[in-house]
């Protein structure tokens, strides 16, 4: 996929060129483009005088990170552990098969991908989905795709 | 506008009061996360439209407005009426035109919104009555629920920065820190390290440069003590952090909060943007020379950072990957300076300490664990929510009088509390008080103060696998007895949970996890078998039904159960509809069946059979 170098630039240049400012950087550009793409990495390592394998390195570590693209619609399945007890597994269980892509997985037509979370902090409300930063509370698994569907 | 004095800043406090009418009618909505996601937002808004609307006498909009987390999720989305503390339970949006006719403008209580208690049957008004509060005692959340945390006005009027103001204009920086040595505060993140001892050993460090950090990175699933703080009084962490600045030194702050709490940014920067203003933050703070700013610092989502040293990396722009702890980060920091690192709670609750005294603080709460602690409650318990209890109180009182125990009649299992490095107690140790020191010695820990109560419907073994799932996720790599050992542990626990393992495997899990203590450099690592050795010590029975039974007492694990529906069955559809192998068969109005064959035991019809006609065997 290509992407508009001077609007990565943009979204570079909005930190200072410092190594310390890795991370930022990188959820900047992740939150520009949903994932991060390769020409950014490496227009990244070249603004903030960071070797490439670093910003590799950093890209991977952290979960909020994705080197693929990801669909329109993001769907966060809570798997913290009140949900877990409360039928989190259930509830991924009936997305995946309602969207035919596994969790990590984007649809073929880049409408939605189903991502899960190791807690959101919503407990009390167990379990937790979030479509597109909108909180859903106690999903039922067989309303979760009817919610997904409302967007 | 800068407040420059002391004197400014109570006229201001004086102004902000006056402008409270007390007699007043005002409406507090819950925004907390819990009522955010039931749709609180749409109350508020519904508010301020129908008020707008009506033109009433003394209840205008500005009479409404938003709080931080009320903390009684199960009954969200709650709106307070004051000054009589009238609680309104699972409001919808089609009340709200009820409640400014009948309560606001009438004076009548809307009985329906009422909490009944399920005990004595009786409708409660007042909210400071309902069992769920009476039993708390509020110190580090005493503003959450109650202001608007994107108003300084609010948090200015109940008293917020003049223990700041006290500090800096009245007390040096050793009778803050013995202040709060005096109180007794232990960290609130987990370990219950003496906060006094530390902010001393960093303020004794020669340096010129020091760093005040805020852990915000509540990575413990389970907890959300952190996160209603700083979206519900982000002022009160900022003033915790400042009293610090003037203990240790410090010019600079960060408040590390982690991914998935993009509001409790949002609320930080604009409660950092109004100290700003007013002069709280940046130079010369109150006019008293202290130069202090606080920065935020968003985590990239990795349960480690939530580890100091791999916080402080995290800061700085790296990986997050914790180092030895034999140099400890109070001498050798971020950027190797010296540097004062606190729980989001631990800061809420030092303006308290300074205000009312160490002394009164270490009164509450047990010897050794001074104070209260906040804690969520989740999982199978009635009331969810976030409570503070002083220390010491019993597992039980939090459990069943706050927590009114268990849903649906069903047996209590246990309670894990630590997150992922704590462990699971069991009934037996429901008596146990609540401090530090008595949990750890049970075998599990305080931790950062999230508790998830299990029924007799949980497995233990699947549980303990959950953790260590999550655990081999979250290892950063470094030490090879974590990554490899965990993800050994992990394997021999799954295969415990088909059914596939021997006794042998369970003694291998246990020597393994020895070595996993052992050798690895940090808490995550260190803990990382907690999980297994806490439910190995008090379920046993529990994995020996798996190993040489075949069977899950609690029915969770797939290939060791079956499903079949009973005569309860009205023949309704509703698991037909949801069954994704089309392993139900059955007419409307008659009792359905489940082809085993075909079943591969996903649970979903017994999630949501509504008339208990699902039988897990």
């Amino acid at each position: 996929m290509e992407h508009d170098i001077n609007k990565i630039r943009e979204v570079i240049s909005r930190s200072p060129a410092d190594p310390s400012s890795l991370i930022t950087v990188l959820q900047d550009i992740q939150r520009e483009f949903h994932y991060l793409p390769c020409e950014a990495l490496k227009e990244t390592a070249k603004a903030l005088y960071v070797p490439l394998s670093k910003v590799f390195s950093a890209s991977t570590f952290y979960n909020a990170f994705s080197l693929t693209p990801r669909g329109e619609n993001i769907i966060r399945v809570c798997q913290g552990t009140a949900c877990h007890i409360r039928g989190a597994d259930q509830l991924l269980e009936q997305l995946e098969i309602g969207l035919k892509i596994k969790a990590g997985q984007t649809t073929p037509d880049m409408k939605y991908t189903i991502e899960i979370v190791n807690c959101v902090g919503a407990c009390a409300m167990a379990p937790v989905m979030i479509v597109n930063n909108k909180y859903h509370a106690n999903v039922r698994c067989d309303r979760a795709m009817r919610l997904v569907k409302r967007g | 506008m800068r407040v420059d004095s002391v004197e400014k800043l109570d006229r201001l406090r004086d102004d902000y009061r006056k402008a409270i009418d007390t007699q007043k009618k005002r409406i507090a909505v819950c925004l907390g996360p819990g009522c955010l996601a039931m749709g609180s937002d749409v109350i508020l808004k519904e508010f301020k439209k129908v008020l707008a609307d009506k033109k009433i006498k003394d209840v205008t909009v500005e009479s409404v407005k938003k709080t931080g987390c009320h903390g009684f999720c199960a009954r969200g989305p709650l709106v307070v009426i004051e000054p009589e503390g009238i609680f309104y339970t699972r409001v919808k949006k089609n009340h709200v035109a009820d409640i400014v006719e009948k309560t606001l403008i009438n004076g009548e209580i809307i009985s329906k919104l009422l909490y009944i208690d399920p005990q004595s049957k009786k409708q409660i008004t007042d909210y400071r009555e309902i069992p769920f509060y009476s039993h708390q005692q509020r110190i580090s959340l005493r503003n959450v629920g109650q202001i608007d945390p994107d108003s300084i006005g609010d948090y200015i009027s109940s008293g917020g920065y003049s223990a700041m103001a006290k500090a800096l204009t009245s007390m040096t920086s050793q009778e803050v820190i013995d202040e709060v040595t005096k109180s007794g505060l232990r960290g609130r993140g987990g370990a219950g390290f003496p906060t006094g001892r530390k902010w001393e050993t960093c303020a004794g460090v020669e340096s010129d440069t020091r760093y005040v950090i805020c852990n915000g990175d509540e990575g413990d699933p389970g907890a959300f003590m952190d996160r209603c703080i700083m979206e519900g009084d982000p002022h009160s962490v900022l003033e915790g952090m400042i009293i610090c600045a003037h203990a240790i030194g410090s010019r600079q702050g960060y408040i590390y909060v982690r991914e998935e709490y993009p509001l409790a940014v949002i609320n930080l920067q604009t409660a950092i943007d109004a100290a700003r203003e007013y002069g709280f933050l940046g130079e010369n703070i109150l006019g008293t020379g202290l130069n202090f700013d606080i920065k935020i610092s968003r985590g990239g989502g990795a349960f480690v950072c939530g580890e100091s040293s791999a916080l402080m990396k995290s800061v700085a722009g790296e990986v997050g990957e914790p180092r030895a702890k034999y140099i400890r980060s109070v001498v050798k920091g971020l950027r190797d300076q010296p540097t004062v690192l606190n729980n989001v709670e631990s800061f809420a609750t030092v303006p308290v300490i300074l205000n009312k005294g160490g002394e009164w603080f270490a009164s509450v709460g047990t010897k050794k664990s001074t104070g209260t602690k906040a804690f969520s409650l989740a999982g199978k318990i009635n009331n969810t929510g976030l409570i503070e209890v002083p220390m010491g109180v019993t597992l039980r009182e939090i459990i069943y009088d706050i927590g009114d125990g268990i849903p649906k009649g069903r047996k209590f299992k246990a309670v894990q509390t630590g997150g992922p490095s704590g462990g699971c107690l069991p009934e037996d140790k429901l008596d146990l008080p609540v401090d530090f020191d008595t949990l750890t010695e049970a075998g599990s820990m305080m931790g950062s103060g999230g508790m998830v109560i299990m029924d007799d419907r949980t497995c233990m073994v699947e549980v303990a696998r959950y953790f260590l799932e999550f655990l081999v996720f979250e290892s950063c790599g470094k030490c090879v007895p974590c990554r490899e050992g965990l993800y050994q542990l992990y394997r021999l626990c799954t295969k415990i949970c088909e059914g596939e393992a021997t006794e042998d495997d369970l003694e291998s899990m246990e020597r393994l996890s020895k070595t996993i203590q052992i050798g690895s450099l940090c808490g995550l690592g260190q803990s990382g078998p907690n999980p297994f050795i806490s439910t190995v010590k008090y379920f046993r029975d529990e994995y020996l039904a798996h190993i040489r039974d075949k069977k899950c007492p609690g029915g969770v694990c797939r290939k060791l159960i079956t499903y079949r529906i009973n005569d309860k069955c009205t023949g309704c559809l509703a698991c037909l509809d949801v069954c994704p192998v089309d392993a139900i068969t059955g007419k409307k109005k008659e009792i359905h069946v489940i082809n085993t064959e075909i079943c591969d035991r996903c649970g979903a019809c017994y999630a949501v059979c509504t008339f208990d006609a699902i039988d897990i065997e």
